[in-house]
């Protein structure tokens, strides 16, 4: 299995349905994959603060639900986060493909990358950076229950060491 | 003919939000935005079906969006300000692509950000929140033209199968109550109120 299939996997087998995304390069299978399988809602966002809306808003109301995002869009739901997902005590599972660094091309993302995890740690966010495709299954199971079981988001930043990273940044480096 | 905003009546916010709620009657869920929207919602009277927000400016009508996907059987209906709804105009690109048939976003419109100063908002110069949903996609997006016409248009708000934006020219009397400031309460009782608790 690709680790965007293991991801996939993961989600139905925890029935996580939802899934409100703003695209990325890296998770161009992922999008796909959701778009095409009944099984999930695919609600394509013009904003990331706005999908972390919409996912909240279907938890509520009784259908679990992710966001994808990229690590910029990251930097755009601070104020969702504090204000809405972490004091209601949403399990919002948030999936970020990483940019920024090992190879990145533009001095932008490897600003706004190093914001990520401070913002994650100030909010007391738990999160998981994804690297290898021998421990994804467990990590992404494991803590996936573990956030509707204690009622508190977990963020899973995907690494280049586990995707690949972004296609354009590999055009660059040659 | 349609109704245009310099033409049609000023309302208040809080007489058409108990106009609303009176006339909810199949456990409706109300999803209202920070400030004015939420104080004259819980000062009609709490519902169980009610969500309040505390700050994430704007997301009233995603979070309703995620409601009225999760349970399409469910009317649904977001209140929010003009000044947040300029604040995520893209999740009306988002909601009317989406159709969610359920789904009626109510827009108070009185052209100020009235809690932080009144401060004028676009919507006090050349902006028309119904002509942008329309843009945007929403098959019904209407101004409401008095309270004798709200209540028809809530009443006809499933005909024409689509999601529906109405928009409400009011004047800037401040909101009259206060909600429970307990995020984790506010979540459980929804949560509750849509059957969706597990415990």
């Amino acid at each position: 299995m690709t680790w965007s299939d293991t991801l996939l996997q993961t989600l139905k087998d925890n029935e996580v349905r939802l899934i409100a995304h703003v695209p990325d390069n890296v998770l161009t299978p992922l999008i796909k994959a959701v778009a095409a399988d009944n099984y999930f809602v695919s609600v394509g966002a013009t904003r990331e603060d706005e999908a972390v809306g919409t996912a909240t808003g279907a938890y509520m109301a009784g259908l679990r639900s992710a966001v994808l995002m990229q690590t910029s869009g990251f930097a755009l739901i601070a104020n969702a986060l504090a204000s809405l997902v972490v004091p209601y005590q949403i399990p919002a599972i948030l999936v970020i493909s990483e940019r920024g660094t090992l190879g990145e091309f533009n001095v932008g993302q490897t600003l706004v990358a190093r914001t990520m995890r401070p913002t994650l740690e100030a909010l007391g966010i738990v999160h998981h950076t994804l690297t290898d495709q021998s421990t994804l299954r467990f990590i992404l199971d494991s803590s996936i229950k573990q956030a509707f079981t204690t009622q508190a988001p977990v963020a899973f930043i995907l690494s280049p060491l586990l995707t690949g990273g972004n296609p354009a940044a590999h055009a660059h480096l040659v | 003919m349609s109704n245009q905003r310099t033409s049609v009546a000023i309302l208040n916010r809080a007489a058409l939000t108990r106009r609303l709620v009176e006339r909810l009657k199949h456990d409706e869920a109300v999803i209202a935005g920070i400030g004015n929207a939420n104080f004259d919602l819980i000062a009609a009277g709490h519902r169980p079906q009610n969500f309040y927000m505390l700050g994430s400016m704007g997301l009233a009508c995603p979070i309703a969006l995620g409601v009225a996907l999760a349970q399409p059987r469910r009317g649904v209906i977001a209140l929010e300000g003009d000044g947040s709804m300029l604040m995520m105009l893209g999740s009306l690109a988002t909601i009317a692509n989406m159709r969610p048939t359920n789904l009626t976003i109510i827009i108070w419109d009185n052209g100020i950000y009235q809690i932080t100063g009144k401060q004028p908002t676009a919507t006090a110069g050349l902006t028309d929140i119904v002509a942008v949903a329309r843009g945007a996609g929403f098959a019904v997006s209407e101004w409401v033209r008095d309270a004798a016409h709200f209540d028809a248009l809530i009443d006809r708000r499933f005909e024409a199968g689509g999601p529906v934006l109405l928009a409400a020219k009011i004047d800037d009397e401040p909101g009259k109550g206060r909600q429970a400031r307990d995020p984790p309460l506010i979540r459980r009782r929804f949560m509750e109120g849509l059957g969706a608790s597990r415990d």
